[in-house]
Formats: structure tokens, C-alpha cells, sequence
């Protein structure tokens, strides 16, 4: 079945230092989203119509560019137009960037906008500060209601890492491939086995990452 | 940029335009069934059937399109199971997408509140019409926002089947970049047709958003 070939010197761990390479670049981006998002996002509960005008063609260009589109404009695009020469880390670091913090300060703005204005009055009317209204009242229910979904986002980040091969990162499809062709002779089917493991992989790294967001979700809804 | 490279390489975006607009629309319309067929097996937790497409399910909600085409267009010839590159790029995101789609409509199924239930069986409707006229239509208003977005979301993924050599509008543009080395023209090119093939879909879904919500909120 081309399992075998897995088993062979380190081919395994190379897998997982490939895997480690996807991971890496995927939790980098996912800190930059929350930070550059939860900026965005508050600034967009603003009523600035410059701002509002600038994110919403932002946003609406990362919903619809796909992934890929954008990795290529950034890596082969500026090199060509601009003459900025990056690495590939570089440039899906700054993709992925892009991506999640678009799609965080949207979730960041459905949260800020979500929360009545009667929550802010009230405590006003308790005599509490500004701060403290924020510290003990609005941030706390902001945290419940984005957590669940920052954290899918977290699992759409790391299967969205895996297109980083296309612009030539050596990740775990690509250690599969070379895994593939070193091969060739000796374990004709390991194209089989291999990509049924990266597959596994993939699913053990991104499905207790969605159990955890789907059982706060539901814990927090009532 | 030079305008006559972009009228020359716009022929071949065209063709690249409708064979991606084909794969994509004929796998989100099985993605559609698929998603539909999974979420009522799961909803009526029919025995057996239920644990396999909830396996199904989280199988292929947890894992990227790219490895998955991976595995079904390098991994299964090995079984002796080989397909062509456009019908593995429909069955990719038909499986995907079909995912995608019964957890959109499982999640709307569970947010429909249990009242219905017994106000439809209180007026002396049988267990079929109930769920036929009351819980589906419902459930399925509710599932607009998550369709819409699974749908948008497909589209882009089509960008993936460059990999398994599907000439699809990625793939052109990669191939015309190699070839001639005109990067600005072939990547403006590109940007367009995506915006041409996408941008209308999510104002339409908008569209569509905001209808099935004031018809069922009144706002």
C-alpha cells in the first residue's frame, strides 16, 4: 500500500518537519491577525466614512481574491512590479496576514456592534468608568462571543498554509513528493500511503482544534 | 503593462475562465446534494449511515482541498481507482464543499426552536409533513448566510486544482508567467477574472442574504 516506505530511515520525520514548516508560518500569521484585527475592527465601529470606505473595499477584495491569487501577487507580482525581492516565508507570512486580519476585524466589528447600547449605559449609571465598563462588561462578552470563531479561524489558517508549496516552501506536501520520487523503485505505491498520511496529519492537527471551538460555542451560547 | 500582451493572453483567460466556472458550479451543485443528503441522515440519526457521514464530515471539514486532490488524483491510482483532472477537481469539491454545506444546514436544522416541532404536530400534521413544510423551509432560511458563504468560499478554492494540472485560470496564469515572463500582465489578468467570476456572486448572495432575512424577521 506504500505505507512501508514511512518506515524507511527518517522519511516520518521529515513528514513532521514539514508539517512543523506549514504550522510555523500559520501560527505566526494567525498572531498577527488577531493583533492587526482587533485594531481594524474596533477602528471599523467607528463612524468614519474614510475608514469605512477603505475596509470595506479591503475586505471585500480579500473575500473574494482566493488565497493562491493573492500568494502569487505578493510573491511574484512585487518582485516584477516593485522590485522588492522576499522570501517565500516572507511573502505567505504577509499573505496569510492580509487574509486573517480581514476576516478578524469583521468578527471583531459583528462583536463590537453586537453588544446593546443599554450595556453601556447601565454601567455608566452603576458609576463605573469608561475603563472599567470596557474591563468588567464589554470586553468579557466580546471574548465569549469571538473566541469560538477566532479559533476556527485558527483551523482555516493552518489548512489554508498547506498552498505555501506552491510558491516553493518546503512543507509537508513537498517532503511528501521528494519522499515519493526518492522512492520510485524500491515502493512504487507510495504515493498512496504518503498523501493518506498527510491527510491524516492534517486531520489529527486541525480536528480537536474545532472540537475545542464547537464545545465553547456551545457553552457559551446559553 | 502592455496592452497588447494583455489582449493576446486574453483568449486563453476566457477559455481557462469557463472550464473553471464549470468544474466549480457542477462541484458546488454536488457539494449542494451531498450537503443536504448528510445533514438529514445526520439530523435523523438513521443508524449506521449517521457515523459515517459524521465521520465524513469532520474528514474533510478538518484537511486542505490541496491534499485531498493530492490523495485522489496521485494517491488512489495506486488502488487501481484513476480519474481525469477535471472530474477529480468536481469530486474534490464536491466532497468539500459537501462538508461545508451539511454543517451549514445541520446548524441551521438545530437552531430551528423546538415549538415548531409541536405546534406543526399540534395541528394534527403527520412527522413528514412537518418536517417538509415547517422544519426544512426554516432550517434551510436560516442556512442562507452559511450557503452563500460556502459558495464564495468553493469558487476560490477552484484555485487549488492548478496543482493537479487542471487548466483552470491559476493555472494559466502560472503557465504564462513561466513561459513568457510577463508577470504584471498574466497577475492583473488574473485579479480581473476572479473579480468578474466572484464579485457578482457575493452581491447576489448579499442580495439574497438580506431578502430571506427581512422575510423572516420583518428588519
Amino acid at each position: 500500500m506504500g505505507f512501508e516506505v514511512l518506515l524507511k530511515g527518517s522519511n516520518m520525520s521529515r513528514l513532521l518537519v514539514g508539517l512543523a514548516v506549514a504550522l510555523r508560518i500559520s501560527m505566526i500569521s494567525v498572531a498577527i491577525s488577531i493583533v492587526l484585527g482587533v485594531i481594524l475592527g474596533s477602528l471599523m465601529t467607528l463612524k468614519n466614512p474614510v475608514i469605512k470606505v477603505v475596509s470595506k473595499i479591503y475586505l471585500e477584495f480579500i473575500r473574494i481574491m482566493p488565497q493562491m491569487v493573492l500568494l502569487f501577487l505578493v510573491f511574484f507580482g512585487t518582485t516584477k512590479a516593485l522590485g522588492i525581492n522576499m522570501s517565500a516565508d516572507t511573502a505567505s507570512i504577509i499573505v496569510f496576514s492580509l487574509w486573517g486580519t480581514a476576516e478578524m476585524s469583521d468578527l471583531v466589528r459583528g462583536a463590537l456592534s453586537g453588544i446593546p447600547k443599554i450595556q453601556y449605559e447601565s454601567s455608566f449609571s452603576l458609576g463605573m468608568t469608561t475603563a472599567q465598563t470596557y474591563i468588567h462588561v464589554i470586553i468579557p462578552q466580546i471574548i465569549r462571543r469571538m473566541l469560538p470563531l477566532s479559533i476556527n479561524l485558527v483551523t482555516r489558517m493552518i489548512k489554508t498554509t498547506s498552498l505555501v508549496m506552491m510558491i516553493g516552501i518546503v512543507e509537508v506536501l513537498k517532503v511528501g513528493q521528494q519522499i515519493i520520487e526518492a522512492n520510485r523503485k524500491s515502493s512504487p505505491n507510495a504515493a498512496f500511503g504518503v498523501y493518506a498520511t498527510i491527510f491524516i496529519l492534517y486531520f489529527l492537527v486541525c480536528w480537536p482544534i474545532s472540537i475545542l471551538s464547537k464545545y465553547l460555542e456551545k457553552k457559551w451560547e446559553s | 503593462m502592455d496592452l497588447d500582451v494583455l489582449i493576446s493572453y486574453f483568449p486563453k483567460y476566457v477559455e481557462a475562465f469557463f472550464l473553471t466556472v464549470r468544474v466549480g458550479v457542477i462541484g458546488i451543485g454536488i457539494a449542494f446534494l451531498m450537503g443536504i443528503i448528510s445533514a438529514f441522515i445526520v439530523y435523523f440519526k438513521v443508524p449506521i449511515l449517521s457515523f459515517i457521514f459524521s465521520a465524513y464530515i469532520e474528514l474533510f471539514r478538518n484537511t486542505p482541498l490541496l491534499v485531498q486532490l493530492f490523495f485522489i488524483y496521485f494517491g488512489l491510482p495506486k488502488l487501481g481507482i484513476s480519474i481525469s483532472a477535471e472530474v477529480c477537481g468536481v469530486v474534490g469539491i464536491g466532497l468539500l464543499g459537501g462538508s461545508y454545506m451539511a454543517e451549514g444546514f445541520r446548524s441551521g436544522l438545530s437552531a430551528v426552536p423546538g415549538s415548531q416541532n409541536e405546534g406543526a404536530l399540534a395541528l394534527g400534521m403527520t412527522k413528514s409533513q412537518m418536517f417538509f413544510n415547517v422544519i426544512f423551509p426554516e432550517a434551510f432560511s436560516l442556512s442562507v448566510p452559511a450557503i452563500v458563504a460556502n459558495v464564495i468560499f468553493l469558487l476560490k478554492e477552484t484555485s487549488v486544482f492548478s496543482a493537479i494540472s487542471l487548466m483552470d485560470l491559476m493555472f494559466t496564469a502560472k503557465d504564462l508567467i513561466g513561459l513568457y515572463y510577463n508577470t504584471t500582465e498574466a497577475l492583473f489578468l488574473l485579479v480581473v477574472f476572479y473579480v468578474v467570476m466572484i464579485l457578482p456572486v457575493s452581491i447576489v448572495g448579499n442580495m439574497v442574504e438580506k431578502r430571506v432575512h427581512y422575510k423572516m424577521f420583518g428588519v
